[in-house]
């Protein structure tokens, strides 16, 4: 089943970025995407989601190796000084390899 | 002089998020009650507008928007040379202070509403242009005059948030509508507006004192700059009021106005337009002491301020 195997890149950042950060993920080649709210701590302090400051997204993302890492090094040069930001990727099994 | 109970519905919120209480407003139902108070204090501005003609209120509104770009120019400087502080930090609060708070706002409009004060009701027009000038004042201020400034989406970021949304579309179902049509959702919008404004105190209390572990970090400038600066503004307020006609109340509203400073549209769009200003620092100074001086001390002073400048200046 290797043949099955593609990247999922998630990225949990601040919310105020949303609207940006999907369209540039699109633009970058993403086919499609996952969008959850989400709470936490890091570096950063906490992260309670009591009100729009201080909410976090997690972008959930499945593609191929390309794209995974044009995303990964576009948000990561463009975001990485200013914001809140962890992103991932991992490798993972689907069953529709070219969906994605 | 009783307090209001929406203050100690704001005061409660401080005290039980200073004892790291669990209680917290479901956010859904703080986005509903923000929701609420931003129609309703737009449809309560439309009526009036549908009253009136545009044209009368013209020469106001351009006075407003002026204001609006002057004020952020006004502290910017002694944020940088006297704050010390970095350029996009003394940008982003410039914008903060320049810009309105709907919920200071609302406040002082229910403080009105309890005293009986007459005040006119299209000042909710005004925090609406109020809004947005400090933003881009503050953006310039922070990047110059840039090319690769995406105007876009800061025009997109500021114009299409919710709160300048539910703002414009309340004034224009209010101003189509009038006081008859809007009878039927006022039951909704102006009995509940009260109970409302009390939850969304409740909500803002427990925030205020979530900045206010912040607040130990950066000394006693922040905090002499969050009670003076809307101080002197509330000043520049009445006095502009006063020149505009406006009656008592409203002279007292206008000087809240631009007393209050703004913590939910401005950060928004400092966030994604200077990115380097740190939203902590400015949240602290806007949450943490601004907001809280205006609704517990602020409001009444601004308004024996304007009955003052009423009696020494005369009634214009």
């Amino acid at each position: 089943m290797t043949d099955n195997i593609v990247k999922l890149v998630t990225i949990i950042t601040e919310a105020a970025l949303e609207s940006q950060l999907v369209r540039e993920v699109e633009e970058h080649g993403a086919h499609g995407y996952t969008l959850t709210n989400a709470r936490g701590k890091g570096s950063r302090g906490t992260r309670s989601a009591t009100w729009e400051a201080n909410a976090n997204i997690r972008l959930e993302i499945i593609c191929d190796e390309a794209v995974a890492k044009t995303i990964s090094e576009h948000v990561t040069t463009k975001y990485f000084e200013h914001y809140a930001m962890v992103i991932f990727t991992s490798d993972i099994e689907v069953v529709r390899p070219e969906k994605y | 002089m009783s307090i209001d109970p929406i203050i100690w519905f704001f005061l409660f919120g401080i005290i039980a998020g200073i004892l790291r209480s669990e209680l917290r407003l479901p956010s859904q139902v703080y986005d509903f009650v923000s929701m609420l108070l931003l129609l309703t204090i737009g449809l309560k501005g439309g009526i009036e507008l549908s009253k009136q003609s545009f044209g009368t209120l013209l020469p106001q509104m351009s006075i407003v928007v002026a204001i609006g770009f002057i004020l952020p120019l006004l502290i910017y400087p002694v944020l940088r040379y006297v704050g010390r502080f970095t350029r996009a930090d003394s940008a982003s609060i410039a914008a903060h202070y320049g810009s309105v708070s709907v919920g200071t706002f609302a406040v002082a409009v229910a403080y009105m509403n309890t005293k009986n004060i007459y005040y006119e009701e299209h000042m909710a027009l005004f925090v609406v242009l109020l809004e947005i000038p400090a933003i881009l004042v503050g953006i310039v201020l922070a990047k110059g005059m840039s090319r690769d400034l995406q105007w876009g989406n800061v025009a997109h970021e500021v114009l299409l948030g919710k709160g300048v949304m539910l703002l414009i579309g309340g004034l224009l179902i209010g101003w189509v509508s009038g006081p008859e049509g809007l009878e039927s959702v006022s039951p909704l919008f102006f009995d509940l507006f009260k109970g409302v404004l009390a939850l969304f105190l409740l909500e803002m209390g427990l925030i205020t004192a979530l900045q206010l572990e912040s607040l130990r970090k950066y000394g006693l400038f922040l905090i002499a700059f969050g009670i003076v600066v809307p101080l002197i503004f509330s000043v520049i307020g009445v006095g502009l009021g006063h020149a505009m006609g406006l009656s008592i109340g409203g002279t007292a509203i206008l000087a809240t106005l631009l007393a209050s400073c703004s913590y939910i549209a401005v950060p928004a769009a400092m966030r994604i337009s200077v990115p380097e200003a740190n939203p902590t620092l400015s949240l602290t100074a806007s949450l943490g002491i601004t907001f809280p001086f205006n609704i517990l001390i602020g409001i009444p002073i601004y308004y024996r301020l304007s009955e003052k400048a009423s009696t020494v200046l005369g009634v214009s």
